[in-house]
């Protein structure tokens, strides 16, 4: 067990050494830029799995709470002026929690019932979103869209403000999935994801789990909103509020295994990290359309668990191989296939 | 003998089809009551509607001197009152020791703790061994074979120190070693001062185990009393044989 | 009250085509318990294609509704076959919804590619006469498009209710478990009623190209409207889509008829919301499937 503890700590401690380390290589701006969008999408799946993952509630609306992210720092910046240029980072968890806010009636009324009617929900309010910041005019300023003021950073090192602000967020995100993983909440969780009835009648606090992560989640995905408007300089209502941005979240995460730590940070490097070269060589963004799509359904057909999970299997079986060869000399001994050892297997810390 | 469950004409309707109709019974504190009647006369609405899975489109149900008519399924199991189902409902990606855990009825702040404590793996560990549960304790409840999820399910349910378990079908689906050791842990539980209710279709274990039966036709309940004169009984007859 | 009646008027005959589209993707729930999110993708698709027959070689876009129907019929199938039935069962409901998205993004790529992103209509010579009774204007094509939606909506009532296809398909909504017990083939009535699902999309989408100009970005329009159309009639429900879309149809043409057309999106998300508050299971959706 504490072998275990050691084992995963160390992981992070190295995972995120790197990340601080990485601006210091004197890295180019555009290899900075392809870090800073990973880090979005790597914070934004790490947020999506506590309820696409753990939950078993696949939102298809997250992007709508990123949207609101994005304008609520960009509406302040539109009455406040930027001097140090932190300012817009200072007013994140101000942002997160109003996020978390608007997510609670949400998430009341769409995860009353079972999870084909929340991803109703959840797609619909995308859709809404957009409508509303291309339609209250005198607020958003529709289609024209919001300017904020340029961050006054250094020009040499523009990007590494934005870096570590993300590096945080994903942080926050992935540490808050770890305590999630190791409490009771991830016990829970996990007991609603597998039968949520059940657990309603074993006195599990079901509907307060699900209204707290889902507001959790949002808000931290909103807070990745509030720094992506700040570092494009701009928001408009079909970049704030894009199906793409929910869809990639998604497909980080089955790739990289939902319902584990790891998993979605893997997805999200993996994917964001190619998207940005197949952007590079196909230019037009149809193609990439069609790319993505094509790796989700192959995602989907191929490895639906995800790669870690099947990883793990694949190890808990060569393990139980080794076990039963082993267990021939003494039959009472149960093969080590137990859920203790899966947890410590791989780095995917799974509930 | 005072009632620990109360269940006042309740009555329950899908579609046009009064599942449960006016019924009304009750439970005596430490007794194994048995619920029986053929299939579709209500048996598992019923459940249903005790344990706060449906509500009663009309009629009362009191718990323990309470009314707890409505009341949701997690209130009703941390006030003491708990259920198994028909299928042997456990978590299949949870361990064996997590399934018990799970079943703690904690408050907001206890869930914040560990996942698995060692008070946790203490109190689990007990029902684990009086189970007979322990060897697998580490195995995913997926792995067990199907009474061992029975089994399982059963002790999953007493982990909140329950006064009443309702159990659903206990035997269905087991083997005959297994019903005996069912038999036997509601003995003990029962020593211990749990009260039962049991719907169940073998009959014989029925017979050996419990006292009160209630049967259940239609919706209400056609006759309540010792079990040597259910079989005797020509309004149960008449129910099961059809008229 | 004269912008009232017209949006009214207008919504009523809207209904017709939004209820073929819904009655698709709720046929296609009954059967799968599949949430089709690529049925508006499916009928954008279809308006194109209509699009391009009529464009490259003068076929009128009511006239190339079966040659429209049977192709994407034939999509539906192979879609069903390749994507859907390879799903795991106990985790099938949440990664169908997810591949259908993704059949949806792809559909909408190829059109991005095949006829970029402008808008395009059907601009057939008798798009733009109307009649005009006690004031209110009936454009011809829209009256048109209602009644071919009842039609190709009564076709498939008979389809439904006359055929032992038909039979198989009502049996497998009303439940599975038993339906499969009686002999019904789930696999093949799945298949088949995708596919049946899809071509309601395709005969809706030739005549939603008629009524409205679209791009490939269009379905994302569709698929909130869809989706509130079956959630009020109640998921499964065919008539309860019929209702949904008059309901739908008409509340949100007064919207923009009295209001702006730029709210009339709104409308869906109150409805859908207020269903989901006041009657979850929607209008017509059945009570006992799913207890406990």
């Amino acid at each position: 067990m504490s072998k275990a503890l050691r084992l995963s700590a160390l992981r992070g401690a190295a995972f995120f050494g790197l990340l601080a380390a990485l601006p210091s290589f004197n890295l180019a701006h555009w290899v900075l830029n392809m870090l800073v969008f990973t880090l979005m999408y790597a914070a934004m799946s790490s947020a999506w799995n506590l309820v696409g993952g753990f939950t078993g509630y696949p939102s298809l609306g997250h992007a709508a709470f990123f949207g609101v992210g994005a304008y609520a720092v960009a509406l302040w910046f539109q009455h406040h002026a930027i001097h140090s240029g932190y300012e817009p980072f200072v007013i994140l968890p101000l942002v997160g929690v109003l996020a978390g806010l608007i997510g609670l009636p949400v998430a009341a009324v769409a995860m009353r019932t079972r999870a084909d009617v929340f991803a109703i929900v959840t797609i619909t309010l995308l859709f809404v979103a957009q409508t509303l910041a291309f339609n209250l005019h005198s607020i958003t300023h529709g289609a024209q869209g919001l300017s904020i003021d340029p961050a006054p950073f250094s020009p040499a090192t523009f990007e590494r403000p934005f870096y570590y602000v993300l590096v945080g967020l994903l942080a926050l995100a992935m540490g808050i999935t770890y305590l999630t993983i190791k409490s009771k909440v991830g016990l829970s969780l996990a007991s609603i994801r597998a039968d949520e009835d059940k657990a309603r009648g074993i006195g599990v606090r079901v509907s307060g789990l699900k209204l707290l992560t889902f507001c959790v989640s949002v808000g931290l995905t909103s807070m990745v909103g509030g720094v992506w408007a700040y570092y494009e300089g701009f928001v408009y209502p079909q970049f704030a509020f894009d199906p793409l941005i929910t869809i990639s979240i998604v497909l980080m995460t089955f790739l990289g295994g939902r319902g584990t730590l790891w998993g979605p940070i893997l997805g999200a490097f993996v994917l964001e990290l190619s998207q940005q070269n197949l952007a590079y060589r196909l230019g037009g963004s149809q193609f990439y359309l069609i790319a993505y799509a094509l790796v989700f359904l192959l995602i989907m057909l191929l490895l639906p668990r995800g790669i870690l999970p099947t990883i793990q299997d694949r190890l808990r079986y060569r393990r139980r191989r080794a076990g039963a060869a082993e267990g021939d000399d003494r039959p009472s001994a149960p093969a080590p296939r137990t859920a203790a050892a899966k947890v410590a297997v791989g780095g995917g810390e799974r509930a | 003998m005072s009632a620990l469950l109360e269940i006042t004409d309740a009555t329950k309707v899908f579609g046009g089809v009064r599942a449960v109709d006016g019924a009304s019974l009750s439970v005596g504190a430490n007794t194994i009551t048995a619920l029986i009647g053929p299939n579709g006369s209500g048996k598992t609405t019923l459940f249903n509607l005790i344990t706060g899975y449906l509500r009663p489109d009309r009629g009362r149900v009191q718990f323990a001197g309470r009314d707890v008519t409505g009341m949701d399924a997690g209130s009703l199991y941390r006030r003491g009152l708990s259920r198994t189902f028909q299928q042997a409902r456990v978590f299949p990606q949870l361990s064996v020791q997590e399934n018990l855990v799970v079943a703690g009825g904690y408050t907001w702040r206890q869930l914040f703790t560990r996942r698995v404590s060692s008070s946790d793996r203490n109190r689990a560990g007990q029902l684990l061994a009086e189970f007979n549960l322990a060897p697998v304790a580490d195995l995913l409840a997926s792995e067990l074979s199907y009474g061992q999820r029975k089994l399982l399910e059963f002790a999953a349910v007493l982990m909140s120190d329950p006064k009443l378990v309702l159990l659903d079908e206990p035997t269905a689906g087991v083997n005959p070693v297994m019903i005996d050791t069912m038999e036997r842990h509601v003995r003990d539980r029962h020593a211990a001062g749990i009260t039962f209710l049991i719907v169940e279709h073998d009959m014989s274990f029925v017979m050996r185990l419990c006292d009160p039966v209630i049967v259940l036709d239609q919706g209400k309940p056609i006759f309540s009393g010792r079990p040597s004169d259910v079989q005797t009984n020509p309004l149960v007859l008449d129910a099961y044989l059809g008229s | 009250m004269h912008a009232f009646i017209q949006g009214l008027i207008l919504g009523l005959l809207t209904a017709g085509v939004y209820a073929l589209m819904a009655s698709g993707q709720t046929l296609i729930f009954g059967i799968m318990n599949v949430i089709n999110l690529a049925q508006g993708a499916m009928v954008i698709l279809s308006a194109y294609i209509s699009y391009q027959l009529f464009k490259s070689f003068g076929i009128d876009p009511f006239l190339a509704i079966p040659i429209v129907t049977v192709g994407m019929f034939v999509i539906g199938v192979a879609v069903q076959l390749l994507f859907l039935r390879p799903l795991k069962r106990e985790d099938r409901a949440e990664l169908s919804l997810l591949v259908t998205f993704a059949i949806a993004l792809l559909i909408e790529g190829i059109m991005s590619i095949t006829w970029k992103t402008n808008y395009r209509s059907i601009n057939t010579s008798y798009a733009n006469s109307s009649w005009t009774v006690f004031g209110y204007q009936i454009t011809l094509v829209r009256l048109w498009a209602c009644v071919l939606s009842l039609v190709a909506l009564g076709l498939l009532y008979v389809l439904l209710n006359k055929t032992r296809f038909g039979r198989a398909v009502r049996a497998t909504v009303q439940n599975p478990e038993s339906a499969r017990l009686l002999g019904v083939e789930s696999d093949r009535v799945a298949a088949l009623g995708f596919g049946l699902g899809s071509a309601t999309a395709a005969a809706a989408g030739s005549v939603y190209g008629l009524l409205y100009a679209f791009y490939p970005g269009s379905h994302y329009d569709l698929i909130s409207l869809l989706l509130s159309i079956v959630v009020l009639g109640g998921l499964g429900s065919i008539g309860g889509a019929m209702v949904g879309a008059v309901v739908v149809s008409t509340s949100s043409a007064i919207v923009a008829s009295t209001i702006s057309p730029a709210w009339s999106a709104m409308t869906f998300f109150v409805i859908l919301i207020v269903v989901l508050v006041v009657r979850p299971r929607g209008l017509f959706g059945s009570t006992a499937r799913g207890a406990i």
